[in-house]
């Protein structure tokens, strides 16, 4: 790769969650039966008009003053037209050389280096509707509740230099939309869609290679994995002195590789105009000052407070920030308790593990920061142990219970009580002459098993430093 | 005979009970049975619906309950215009069995009024025409004298409410289709100015030229059906938040001092003599009321057919593109999808249809949006311009509406000069004006359209200058000998 250069643009999809479409007051909710979430507006019957959503407006700004963009104060929306079942009215109302909101950029970091990742633009359009192949027949069928829900469509400059960096801009992207909470950003849902340019060009050149347009790719992954398979392709007909053809190709995530779609010469003639049902949107300067003024703390401002305010490590305060959710999780916990480093171990151990196994967002699981304050405090003063707050954990997680109550029904609570814990070591230190007789070798590890011993003989109740305690009393008293 | 009355005079026997609702409607349908099979002027009739309606509103009067304006007073609609439950064609055999699930919004007024629906009256298909001839199910024919064409593409509007079977009825004006219709048919009506009436349920033509509006039998009728359909509707995003004032209370006033401006492009070579003599006259008399009428310049007319011509039809081969055979309409048999949009837009839609959808397309094309589209945008706003310069003078232009009386079905058969037809009220939808077309007088035993341009939202004032010159004229209420043939009860 020395030789070359590898340039990549983006042009993402974000689905907003406004509660009613972009041009009628149809539900945008997801799941729904195939064409219930329709009207003769979404279905482009003859004689309707769309009338412009303002919330879809606002999200749309919102998410663009996130991704620090000027928005001017005149857009207007266009229409694309071409012929596709799922398109009612055959064509899209969409914006094309007036944007909603234009210049902005998003810093990112990869492999260690931070880079400021330029926007082109983000402008608001309606989605289409779906269509079902038939498995049985040569036949489709048709579901248009998608159709009319508000996208926004964001394109960065041709900025990225490797596939990483394009799946790190997508992650931080994720992160910021639902920082702004505009969106759910469910690529499995749809509400995030990426189409990828990339092309390559000699080291130090001041001008584009020959690109190719990357569809299709349906996770971050793919993303990174598709523009790596194209990357390669690329380099291997350039170092074979080969020439690129300008096309469209679509990523097969089984196979791993691309194929061509189209090339410029078939790309479609959209035939751009402005949309006359729709009057222009005049953005008034106080209304984008009052979205700005909404916007929430963003991940990055979020780190440097949780590493001042709280002390914590810049990599902690990273993982634990890249979330809205885990991060408003870990706020509210913090609100009740004193110990950060100790929270924050908690949610990027045990509970980061158990939503990733569900595959989950901690908003969707059962878990409540009220769980996590009532387990630490239960840590904190004794009643449980390290080991015992984790399998309690497992079950606050599986089934929403309260800590306290998982540890009386089960009776984890800890023994304090020397004499009860004395009568265990002594029992041990009987059934475990060889590591007894380590221990009082000089070899000190021997202790740890012992304990584990007593912990495994008392169900994991016994105090573990009274037991270690009492069990080095024993054993080196009886040296003498 | 009940079928003559006006829209005001059938609502005052209506209020004062000395006619039903049912007698009204009775009446039209009469006429409809009686004169229908030479007009033409109707793609559905809905009598069965229109009683049930009319016996409505005579219960709810016989219970004294307060009615609408329009109670009882039997209409017909443009069949572009969505009436929920009842076939809206367009014209078309693509929406030949198209039942809209709503209605439009001028419709679900004129019902809260208590106007009663006749029927869906003919056009040319999707409105593209100046003669019903492009009608894909047949030609209206103009009551004046069946050979001939009533203009278009309102044609079976116009020619309903001039033959006695409508008391009034609605049509749309993209480029002329109100007015020309109305000139022809010896009729009134009005373009309202762009957002004056709400769009929503008019089945888009040209969607930054398409008005709804009245066409009626005096100008009276004319601003009482304006005022029921005029206002801000929220489902339309281009209708104005402009006051909807009652448009009867301007009639009565005089036009003593009113400033008429009167374009010498409108009275160019193309304009037959009689018409311009008719409007001449026209002109006179306005003056002998008072009125002081100046020639003036509006230097940018002669481009207004061929930015009309690049804009409308640009618009329209979006707003037709929906019509795929996909969920709604006609479509044909086919192996796959191309093939499916292919021939059921072949065989769906007709030749004329056919021709803006690709000119409209061409003009959209990149490599040419700019020549075309964008330079007809500019033209378009220059043609504003003149409008504007004069409206800061004057209060109201008076032009012919049409240059030549209405012509024989089928004589027209080269484009040019059927889209010529247009030259004389393009204008004031390019520039969004309100427009009105009466009567004054006739050209070799035929109708000649007088045509009032005012300002923006100055429909009062238009109405003003054309009920004046009616009262005048002597020419109020002309009957074509078809409709007037059954003088039974008079």
């Amino acid at each position: 790769m020395s030789k070359y250069e590898t340039v990549i643009g983006l042009e993402v999809h974000v689905e907003l969650s406004t509660k009613t479409k972009i041009f009628c007051s149809c539900p945008t909710d997801f799941g729904s039966a195939p064409n219930t979430n329709v009207c003769p507006i979404c279905l482009g019957m003859p004689g309707t008009l769309p009338v412009l959503n303002r919330k879809a407006v606002e999200y749309a700004i919102k998410a663009a003053l996130a991704l620090n963009c000027h928005v001017p104060s005149y857009a207007k929306f266009d229409r694309k037209n071409y012929f596709y079942p799922d398109l009612p009215k055959a064509y899209q109302i969409s914006q094309y050389d007036l944007p909603l909101a234009v210049h902005g950029y998003l810093e990112i970091e990869c492999d260690g280096v931070k880079r400021r990742i330029g926007i082109n633009r983000v402008h608001l359009e309606e989605d289409a509707g779906k269509l079902v192949h038939s498995e049985f027949g040569d036949y489709s069928l048709a579901d248009y509740n998608r159709g009319g829900v508000p996208l926004i469509e964001i394109v960065t400059e041709p900025d990225l230099r490797s596939p990483a960096e394009a799946k790190a801009f997508l992650e931080k992207l994720k992160s910021i939309m639902l920082y702004t909470g505009v969106s759910d950003v469910k690529m499995e849902e749809g509400s995030l869609r990426c189409d990828a340019n990339i092309s390559l060009r000699p080291v130090g050149a001041d001008y584009f290679g020959v690109r190719t347009e990357i569809k299709n790719m349906n996770s971050f992954r793919a993303v990174q994995r598709g523009l790596e398979y194209e990357e390669q392709r690329h380099l291997e007909i350039l170092s074979a002195g080969g020439e690129l053809v300008q096309e469209t190709r679509r990523w097969d995530e089984d196979k791993g590789v691309t194929y061509a779609m189209r090339s410029k010469e078939e790309a479609e003639d959209y035939r751009y105009f402005p949309d006359p049902d729709l009057v222009p949107v005049i953005v008034d300067e106080a209304w984008v000052e009052e979205i700005r003024k909404s916007l929430p703390e963003m991940p990055e401002e979020r780190r440097q407070r949780y590493m001042a305010e709280w002390g914590l490590s810049s990599y902690d305060a990273e993982v634990i920030t890249a979330s809205k959710a885990m991060a408003d999780f870990f706020e509210a916990v913090m609100a009740d308790y004193h110990d950060a480093k100790t929270a924050a171990n908690w949610m990027m151990g045990e509970i980061a593990k158990h939503l990733n196994a569900a595959g989950i967002e901690i908003n969707e699981s059962r878990l409540t920061p009220a769980h996590l304050l009532e387990l630490l405090k239960l840590v904190d003063e004794g009643t449980i142990s390290g080991t015992i707050a984790k399998t309690v954990f497992a079950e606050v997680f599986e089934s929403g219970k309260m800590p306290a109550e998982i540890v009386r029904e089960k009776g984890l609570v800890q023994i304090t009580d020397e004499g009860a814990i004395a009568a265990i070591v002594d029992q041990v230190i009987k059934d475990n002459p060889k590591p007894v007789a380590d221990y009082r070798e000089g070899k000190a590890k021997a202790i740890g098993f012992l304990v584990g011993q007593v912990m495994k003989l008392s169900r994991g109740k016994a105090n573990p430093e009274l037991a270690n305690r009492l069990l080095r009393e024993r054993l080196d008293s009886q040296l003498d | 005979m009940l079928a003559h009355l006006t829209v005001a005079e059938l609502a005052e026997k209506l209020q004062k009970k000395e006619v039903s609702a049912r007698e009204a409607a009775l009446a039209a349908l009469e006429q409809i049975e009686a004169l229908d099979r030479k007009i033409k002027a109707y793609i559905t009739v809905t009598a069965d619906e229109a009683l049930a309606a009319a016996d409505a509103v005579d219960a709810r009067r016989s219970k004294g309950e307060k009615l609408g304006p329009l109670a009882g007073v039997p209409m017909a609609l443009k069949d572009n215009l969505c009436t929920k439950g009842v076939p809206t064609t367009c014209a078309s055999k693509l929406l030949e069995n198209f039942i809209p699930p709503y209605d439009a919004t001028v419709v679900e007024r004129l019902r809260q009024a208590g106007a009663v629906m006749l029927g869906k009256t003919n056009l040319d298909e999707f409105a593209m025409g100046s003669s019903t001839e492009n009608s894909a199910f047949f030609t209206t024919r103009n009551p004046w004298d069946t050979a001939r064409v009533p203009g278009g593409s309102s044609g079976g509007s116009a020619a309903a409410v001039a033959a006695d079977e409508a008391y009034f009825a609605l049509g749309t004006d993209t480029g002329g289709s109100i007015r020309q219709p109305a000139a022809f048919c010896g009729v009134v009506g009005l373009k309202p100015t762009y957002g004056r009436v709400s769009r929503f349920g008019a089945v888009a033509f040209a969607s930054s030229l398409d008005q709804i509006g009245p066409m009626t039998k005096d100008v009276r009728d004319c601003a009482l059906v304006l005022n029921v359909i005029a206002g801000l509707d929220e489902r339309d995003s281009t209708s104005a938040d402009v006051e909807v004032s009652d448009y009867t209370a301007f009639l009565e006033e005089d036009i003593r001092r009113m400033k008429l401006g009167i374009p010498k492009e409108y009275f160019a070579a193309g304009v037959n003599s009689e018409v311009k003599a008719a409007v001449r006259k026209a002109i006179d008399l306005l003056v002998s009321l008072g009125a002081e009428a100046e020639e003036i310049s509006l230097p940018h007319t002669e481009y207004g057919i061929p930015v009309y011509y690049l804009i409308a039809p640009a618009e329209a081969s979006s707003n037709l593109a929906r019509f795929d055979g996909v969920r709604y309409g006609f479509r044909a048999e086919a192996d796959n999808l191309l093939d499916m949009y292919r021939k059921t837009r072949s065989q769906g839609l007709g030749s004329e249809v056919k021709r803006r959808i690709m000119l409209g397309t061409y003009a959209l094309s990149s490599g040419y949006y700019d020549a075309y589209y964008l330079k007809a945008q500019k033209v378009r706003t220059l043609i504003k311009n003149d409008f504007d310069r004069a409206f800061a003078k004057y209060d109201v232009l008076v032009t012919p509406t049409t240059p030549t009386v209405a012509f024989q079905v089928g004589s027209v058969s080269d484009l040019l000069t059927m889209y010529l037809n247009d030259i004389l009220t393009i204008g004031a939808n390019l520039a969004g004006l309100p427009a009105v077309s009466v009567p004054c007088g006739f050209a070799g035993g035929l109708p000649v359209g007088l045509q009032f341009i005012g300002k923006p939202f100055a429909e009062g004032t238009i109405l003003r200058a054309a009920y004046a010159y009616e009262q005048n004229s002597g020419l109020r209420k002309s009957k074509p000998p078809i409709a007037a043939g059954g003088e039974r009860h008079e």
